[in-house]
């Protein structure tokens, strides 16, 4: 019984049900793969808003004020509701297929997590349309967020702070699972290098998501509550503000480039049928980034006046990341250094990507030397270096992932053609939209400008720059036309689509059962497939003889936890308004409809249900077999 | 895919190319044409960096083109490539190479980090307070800037008058929302923070400056609101006799000169108009004793002598009624709209007048 088939028989209601209720990692991860889609689309329309606007000097395509809320809904869709997003749909489809689990250690709290990062995401966005977004950069910085009109810093705090939960969450539940529900003789040194980075990503989530929380709640409470920790004429601070968003904040960038370096760890060595060069220098590698990733916050300071010394150290420290970052770059190199190089489409973007992250790489050391950080920082310099890393990296790494995992997640091939010129379209927008802007940083142009002055030199700079964020445009355009066309044809695959899979999730059969593994499978090395392929075999050999197995129950409580906070946030936000007395009643309402909700499924006890072991024996007799 | 891999690289190089024509930018703004000591430090770190980054850039890609092209499979190879673990020496040497270039980068970082925040001057008093070095105390407001010379005792607003061939020392803060100041030719930027003042210096040089019509435009680099693109201020960097100068004409429009009637009938109806309307908020005298959180607008002392209007405008009668009659229009969010009522077209055209007859110089 396929999971697709499964719900084609619903009808279209019942396939919704299906979808608000799941609790099964592969539902889980095409319900983020919907919403981070869906996010991506909104965050890419405003930057093509930016960009027309910039094209040429004094236009007033939009406004100055609608301007710095385009830029600053850009950033925080884009790294908060996009690309978290997208990398959590591909942890959940193939990080417990990766290391032989049935699913995730926590399905109910991994459902949670996704409800509640939609529901915060969907607030945030409703701003638009109730009375202006956010405006005070992603960055937020206490002064000018203090003293934004207008309730968009409000949506902006309370949407944060929900969707927030749900990545702590999924953190939290992706470090349980791989630290327990590893299939035999898959020992930490035999996992995957996407599972490592999920691994090192969800660690850094659970030690970089609370500061933001407490930074969000503080400003919360400024805002809405009356309290002054970043009011400077209570005796607050604002400095302190811009320490808790970077403690969180440059962690996040290893977050997100983590996992995308994991998928490009797949990618490497299935297209070029060769084993990762340096599998432990790469985990050490890994780990080390997430550790300095904890050490140079500061970075992001060095104009804020903190001093020479603490400039001093936070240069050094910086500069010393590049180390295990250039460890890895070189493994990947090497490891296709006497392979068999295959260039698929997801191939094509891991190739892409080296050079490409190296650019952004390096000026990223560039910046580390604070006195040239004075020039660099907060010039357009660095818009173009986290593009270079942001783009370079990470989206390349969701386009490339998405080709590659798309058999996995819907047993069908996205088409190689049209992948073939999104990729070229796309690359060369990519380079054409930022390669400059590092150059107009150089040259004088501060970043977060709805408009620039002519006569200043920064003209033609600015129009090629937007020329090439048409190029991005088109080329995901065609990306969405080659999702429907493949989706609508709905031609399956099989098992190992790919021929040259390695890890443990090609070896099921596609599409994956509802349960993933009929047996655990016994794991005797890295690449465990390949390792059985080598030997002739076709299948996993089980760990286990076919048994029952345990499944959890769909549950329609997430979605009401999440609705419950979702509601609550607008009584939060509208109490301090003038004639809205309405608004301590709703916030009170939601608070028990969430913890009304905690409530019951605390008191009832849902044990699930089992598959009797005959039923999978039924299966393969009708060629199901795993 | 190799056919298209070169395209990719001639179009990158022909990128480049137009790069190297438009040249570094332009010398009042880039921070590729420094015009002083300080600029020149981060211009030589970022110079080192970007050479040694270009280096890396290059050897990495080289490796990687070969890699790619040579390595690619051939149609119908069905051999199975040597799966090699890895290789102890290579690790080692892409591991300490990294270590030694960044070495080479660290050493400079840390000595110019030290060098530019080395403000000691600015503490050595003189017996009266002041200091022999230049000091200027920098204001930062919603969308203006304030510069005032505590040793001289003058204060002026978005025209910083600086002399060449020395040190210049800034004390700066923000009044209401974090601004950064920034003078991308002359050095890096330091945030104007609500919370504290911070220290800087920087230095123009009287060639460079020369260079650059002894005119360099200053910007804010921190998001501040709807017109922080619109928050430009000039500096002109004077050879030090001519700001000797300055300073001594600045320091005569004291109280009395500014009460002065201007001989021109219609500038001297505006500056009635001027009393009525604007004098709540705007000083005209250079030595405005008022506190800082009562200088709510710009001063205009000498106001006749400055590069722009409002930072943005050409320096006109007329951009200068259209800029008073609808500020919203140039600098949204603004803190000056609707703070003076209505005025007739008569009232403009005497206001006008007034204004320009504000001169030092």
């Amino acid at each position: 019984m396929s999971t697709i088939a499964h719900t084609q028989k619903r009808g279209f209601a019942g396939t919704v049900w299906e979808y608000l209720t799941t609790v099964d990692h592969k539902k889980i991860a095409i319900l983020y793969l919907l919403a981070g889609g869906f996010f991506f689309i909104v965050g890419g329309i405003e930057a093509m808003m930016i960009r027309i606007q910039l094209a040429v000097p004094n236009n007033d395509f939009v406004s100055a004020g609608l301007f710095n809320e385009i830029i600053t809904m850009h950033g925080t869709t884009m790294i908060f509701l996009a690309a978290m997003p997208l990398l959590f749909a591909f942890m959940n489809a193939v990080m417990p297929l990766q290391i032989g689990a049935r699913d995730v250690a926590f399905p109910f709290i991994n459902a949670l997590g996704f409800w509640l990062f939609f529901f915060g995401g969907l607030f945030l966005n409703l701003s638009w349309f109730l009375g202006g977004a956010p405006d005070a950069g992603w960055t937020s910085y206490a002064s000018l967020s203090l003293a934004s009109e207008g309730h968009g810093i409000d949506f902006y705090a309370l949407g944060l702070q929900i969707s927030g939960f749900g990545t702590l969450m999924g953190g939290i539940n992706f470090l349980v699972t791989i630290i327990n529900m590893r299939a035999p003789g898959m020992t930490y040194m035999r996992m995957p290098l996407f599972t490592w980075t999920t691994f090192v990503a969800s660690a850094l989530i659970l030690f970089a998501f609370p500061p933001l929380t407490v930074g969000l709640f503080m400003l919360i409470f400024d805002r809405m509550f009356g309290s002054g920790f970043f009011d400077v004429a209570m005796g607050g601070n604002t400095i302190i503000w811009e320490h808790f968003f970077w403690i969180f904040g440059h962690p996040e960038v290893y977050i997100l480039v983590l996992p995308a370096f994991g998928i490009f760890s797949e990618i490497f060595p299935t297209f070029a049928r060769k084993r990762l060069f340096g599998y432990s220098s790469m985990v050490f590698a890994t780990v080390l980034i997430g550790f300095l990733g904890f050490m140079v916050w500061a970075h992001h300071m060095f104009t804020t006046g903190l001093g020479p010394i603490a400039n001093a150290i936070f240069a050094v420290a910086t500069m010393a990341i590049a180390v295990p970052t250039g460890i890895k770059i070189f493994n990947w190199i090497l490891t296709i250094w006497g392979g068999s190089i295959k260039f698929t489409v997801p191939m094509l973007y891991a190739v892409a990507f080296i050079p490409s992250f190296v650019m952004g790489g390096v000026t990223g050391v560039m910046q580390a030397a604070a006195p040239a950080d004075y020039q660099f920082h907060d010039s357009y310099f660095i818009v173009a270096h986290f593009h270079y890393v942001i783009v370079g990296g990470i989206v390349l790494g969701l386009l490339g992932g998405a080709h590659f995992y798309w058999p996995l997640m819907f047993g069908t091939m996205l088409s190689e053609k049209l992948g073939k010129v999104t990729f070229v379209l796309f690359l060369i927008g990519f380079h054409l939209t930022f390669f400059i802007q590092h150059f107009l940083g150089l040259m004088g142009m501060p970043r977060r400008v709805w408009t620039f002055l002519p006569g200043q030199g920064l003209d033609s700079g600015n129009l090629i720059s937007s020329i090439g964020a048409a190029f991005m445009a088109v080329g995901v355009i065609i990306f969405l036309v080659n999702v429907v066309i493949t989706q609508v044809k709905n031609v399956q695959v099989g098992r190992d689509p790919w021929e040259d899979g390695r890890t443990l999730e090609w070896s099921l059969p596609s599409p994956t059962p509802y349960y993933n593994f009929k047996q655990l499978p016994l794991v005797r090395g890295l690449d465990p497939y390949w390792i059985e392929k080598m030997e002739g075999k076709t299948e996993m050999t089980p760990a286990e003889p076919v048994g029952d197995i345990h499944m959890p129950n769909n549950s329609f409580v997430p979605f009401v936890i999440s609705l419950g906070l979702f509601i609550a946030a607008f009584g939060a936000m509208y109490h301090a308004d003038e004639g809205k007395d309405w608004a301590i009643p709703v916030l009170i309402i939601g608070m028990i409809v969430t913890f009304g909700a905690m409530l019951y499924r605390s008191i009832k006890d849902d044990h699930g249900y089992h598959i009797h072991k005959e039923e999978l024996l039924d299966e393969s007799g009708k060629g199901g077999a795993v | 895919m190799k056919q298209k891999l070169t395209k990719w690289r001639l179009f990158t190089a022909v990128g480049l190319l137009a790069l190297v024509l438009s040249g570094c930018g332009e010398p009042f703004l880039s921070t590729l044409t420094p015009a002083g000591e300080a600029g020149q430090t981060a211009y030589d770190l970022m110079m080192l960096s970007t050479w040694i980054m270009v280096g890396v850039v290059i050897v990495v890609s080289i490796l990687f083109a070969v890699a790619v092209i040579k390595f690619r499979r051939r149609k119908g190879d069905k051999a199975i490539p040597k799966q090699v673990e890895g290789s102890h020496v290579l690790e080692i040497i892409w591991t300490a190479i990294p270590i030694l270039l960044l070495i080479v980068l660290a050493i400079p970082t840390v000595i110019a980090t030290f060098d530019l925040a080395d403000t000691k001057a600015m503490d050595k008093k003189n017996e009266d307070g002041t200091t022999d070095a230049l000091v200027v105390n920098v204001r930062a407001n919603l969308y203006w800037w304030e510069f005032e010379y505590p040793n001289q005792k003058i204060i002026t607003s978005q025209d910083l008058v600086v002399p060449t061939d020395q040190k210049v020392y800034f004390n700066v803060k923000a009044s209401d929302v974090k601004h950064s100041f920034w003078i991308p030719a002359a050095g890096g930027k330091i945030d104007t923070n609500v919370d504290n003042v911070n220290k800087m210096w920087l230095e123009f040089d009287n060639e460079k400056a020369a260079e650059a019509d002894n005119l360099f435009y200053g910007k804010c680099a921190e998001l501040c609101g709807p017109s922080h693109a619109l928050m430009d201020f000039k500096v002109r960097a004077l050879p030090q006799e001519e700001f000797d100068q300055w300073i001594t004409a600045m320091q005569a429009v004291d109280a009395e000169a500014a009460e002065e009637v201007p001989t021109d009938p219609t500038a001297a109806a505006g500056q009635e108009v001027f009393n009525q309307k604007c004098l709540s908020c705007h000083a005209v005298t250079t030595a405005d004793a008022r506190p800082e959180a009562a200088r709510t607008a710009p001063n205009l002392a000498n106001f006749g002598d400055r590069e722009l209007v409002a930072g943005i405008l050409a320096h006109n009668e007329e951009e200068l009624k259209s800029w008073i009659k609808n500020p919203e229009q140039y600098k949204p969010g603004n803190k000056m709209t609707g703070t003076y009522g209505e005025l007739s077209d008569q009232e403009l055209d005497q206001l006008a007048a007034y204004l320009m007859s504000l001169k030092v110089e």
